[in-house]
């Protein structure tokens, strides 16, 4: 008994989730000691609404780092599917569900034209998507003018609420949309990835790409799948970010593509593909946002807060880097 | 007589004709759509004194990417030169000592992120997209935290001259420009580190077993890379007349973009500056080009994106 034990925790401390998970424990005693609103209801709920934009776009990011590839160009994939959505709704109106049809096939599209381009061409996806998010975000801007959309129906403004309640400072807080569609995406992304032959194939091809073609895996589907599926979670927190902002501007989202990749190597997943865990890309949200959410509610200057970012995930990816030499010469 | 032949042929390298053939075609349509104005002696002398500032990012991203790397933190190196720079200048903008003081204070800051960079991809082992990530992060945080994100300006006129100034008609950043592309190519192709720095990009493994310090080499290629952006820092310094956290940040991706359609392999171990340069004329031609026409700078971006994965199709469809 008492070596099976052992064993378990042999196990667990070589795992970059376990250190992960125990910073974000001590941050969350240091932020509940120190701060009062820390760990109310309200907070939290506003800390998983403001994180679930980065969240849904990193669950996309994650499933393309595990197949060996990357996509940079995600953020003008959002901003075009999001102003399709955003004209549509405005001009015929419709509901949440034609919105998260629409936004999800629009890039769900333009991702498979990265699958496409990456396959076909076999260049590294980095100079690919590099090129794809100028195309995209240069004949975005060239055919909106940059103009900003708003006045959304009022359907659309109020969002969805379920299981409201007043926090303690007197607003109303419940399961609004962004927050249940993260939970949902969160969910469906692990089922996929771990439950399903597709998943285990994804992981296959980044683990090793030649391998998995001899035992039969079609790698061009998977390439569809992957870059489409980002595409198309790209799309669905589009909606998310119009329902947060309730307005659509070409330009929101340019520059968030390198946070997201931040946060999902934060988690430990693998530049190389194969490795990584979903697990280890929630934690990394969740590390960024309860570091930014403490920062604030500390007072800090936010002149400090990506310093503080910076640190933290150049120490981390440190820690990892040196966590895989030290198992790398176990092994040999 | 084969001789000369192959060198009328020139040049052999597939990536350049390719490039020169853009460009002609390019020079060709604009001297039917805007002769006098495009080959003006105005719009020439602009030309070439936009395309200096991308071009010494693109030989700093050029270089780690020889060696199979990337350097995604070169506009937060350069900004935070001109950040140190500015910083130091603004105190006594006339004193010359402290001008030169300045300098000083931006190479040693370029050299520390260069070597801090490659310590973590040589001796950590973290992969080089990450380790420059990381640190582009680190040091735009730390530039706002130094500036608090407002602007310095007031330098004196020996410093603009960098930007401003022309020699014989010849823009001063195209001058240096080409000194350091020149400095960069001799380095490249006539000395030890060139050659490790190609063999590290073809095959690492093999470079480490015949013998070469490979993690030294990485140390020297990223703070290269860093010394080429402390120059793209003076050049942005002067031209703007003022030092900003958060300035040129879109030149992070053109600067890649320009490097492989350079004919830089990404993969590393291939490409020549001379592709770079062209590659830069070939940008900045089509740039100028559409603006003399009224396109939108929109179009244009999406113009880069679009003519890269064509060149890249080009370049696979016969290899």
């Amino acid at each position: 008994m008492r070596d099976r034990m052992r064993f378990r925790w042999d196990a667990l401390i070589k795992r970059h989730e376990f250190y992960l998970a125990a910073l974000i424990g001590l941050m969350v005693i240091g932020l509940g000691i120190s701060s009062e609103d820390f760990l109310t209801l309200g907070n939290i709920f506003d800390m998983s609404v403001s994180s679930a934009i980065l969240g849904i776009m990193a669950c996309g990011l994650f499933v393309v780092l595990i197949a060996g590839g990357i996509d940079i160009s995600f953020p003008a994939t959002a901003a075009i599917a999001q102003y399709v959505m955003a004209t549509y709704v405005l001009s015929i109106g419709g509901n949440f569900f034609i919105a998260f049809l629409i936004a999800a096939a629009v890039g769900m599209l333009l991702g498979l034209i990265n699958a496409v381009l990456v396959y076909k061409l076999k260049v590294p996806a980095i100079i690919i998507t590099i090129s794809t998010l100028n195309l995209f975000f240069g004949l975005l801007i060239y055919f909106s003018n940059g103009a900003w959309l708003y006045g959304f129906p009022d359907w659309f403004m109020d969002g969805v609420e379920w299981f409201t309640f007043v926090g303690s400072d007197g607003y109303d807080y419940g399961l609004s949309l962004p927050i249940i569609t993260l939970v949902a995406v969160v969910l469906f992304t692990s089922f996929l990835m771990s439950k399903t032959r597709l998943g285990r194939q994804i992981y296959a091809m980044g683990g090793n790409a030649d391998a998995a073609s001899r035992i039969g895996i079609n790698l061009f589907g998977i390439h569809l799948f992957v870059y489409g599926y980002m595409g198309a979670l790209a799309g669905i927190a589009s909606v998310v970010q119009t329902q947060i902002t309730q307005s659509v501007a070409p330009n929101s989202l340019m520059g968030f593509e390198l946070t997201v990749l931040a946060a999902v190597v934060l988690g430990g997943t693998s530049m190389t593909g194969g490795k990584g865990t979903l697990m280890g890309v929630v934690l990394g949200v969740a590390l960024l946002a309860i570091m930014k959410n403490g920062l604030t509610l500390l007072g800090v200057p936010s002149y400090w807060h990506a310093v503080v970012t910076g640190l933290i995930i150049v120490f981390s990816i440190s820690m990892t880097a040196l966590n895989e030499k030290k198992q790398a010469l176990q092994g040999a | 007589m084969d001789q000369v032949l192959n060198a009328l042929k020139l040049p052999t390298d597939r990536n350049i004709r390719y490039l020169l053939v853009i460009l002609i075609s390019i020079m060709a349509i604009m001297a039917v759509a805007s002769g006098d104005r495009f080959f003006s002696v105005a719009n020439l002398q602009s030309m070439s004194s936009q395309m200096p500032l991308l071009g010494m990012l693109a030989l700093a991203m050029a270089v780690c990417m020889l060696t199979g790397g990337i350097n995604l933190s070169i506009i937060a190196t350069t900004n935070a030169c001109s950040l140190v720079m500015a910083s130091i200048i603004t105190m006594a903008p006339d004193n010359g000592m402290v001008l030169l003081f300045a300098l000083v204070a931006g190479l040693v800051t370029a050299v520390v992120i260069g070597l801090l960079n490659g310590a973590l991809i040589a001796y950590v082992g973290v992969s080089p997209i990450l380790a420059t990530l990381g640190m582009m992060t680190l040091i735009n945080g730390l530039n706002v935290l130094i500036s608090g994100g407002s602007v310095m300006s007031g330098f004196p006129e020996s410093l603009l001259v960098i930007g401003n100034g022309a020699v014989l008609g010849i823009p001063m950043p195209l001058i240096l420009f080409v000194f350091f592309a020149i400095g960069l190519w001799g380095l490249l192709e006539h000395t030890s580190l060139g050659r490790t720095i190609y063999l590290m990009g073809s095959n690492e493994k093999a470079a480490q077993f015949s013998g070469i310090n490979t993690q030294k080499a990485v140390l020297y290629v990223y703070a290269i890379s860093s010394i080429l952006c402390w120059v793209a820092a003076l050049v942005m310094m002067a031209k703007f007349n003022s030092a900003k956290a958060g300035y040129g940040e879109s030149y992070l991706l053109i600067a890649i973009l320009a490097s492989v359609l350079g004919g830089i392999n990404p993969d590393g171990g291939f490409g020549r500056i001379i592709g770079i340069g062209l590659a830069l004329i070939v940008l900045q031609t089509l740039e100028s080009g559409l603006n003399l026409l009224g396109v939108s700078s929109y179009l244009t971006m999406a113009l880069w994106g679009g003519i890269l994965i064509l060149f890249i199709t080009l370049q696979k469809r016969k290899a």
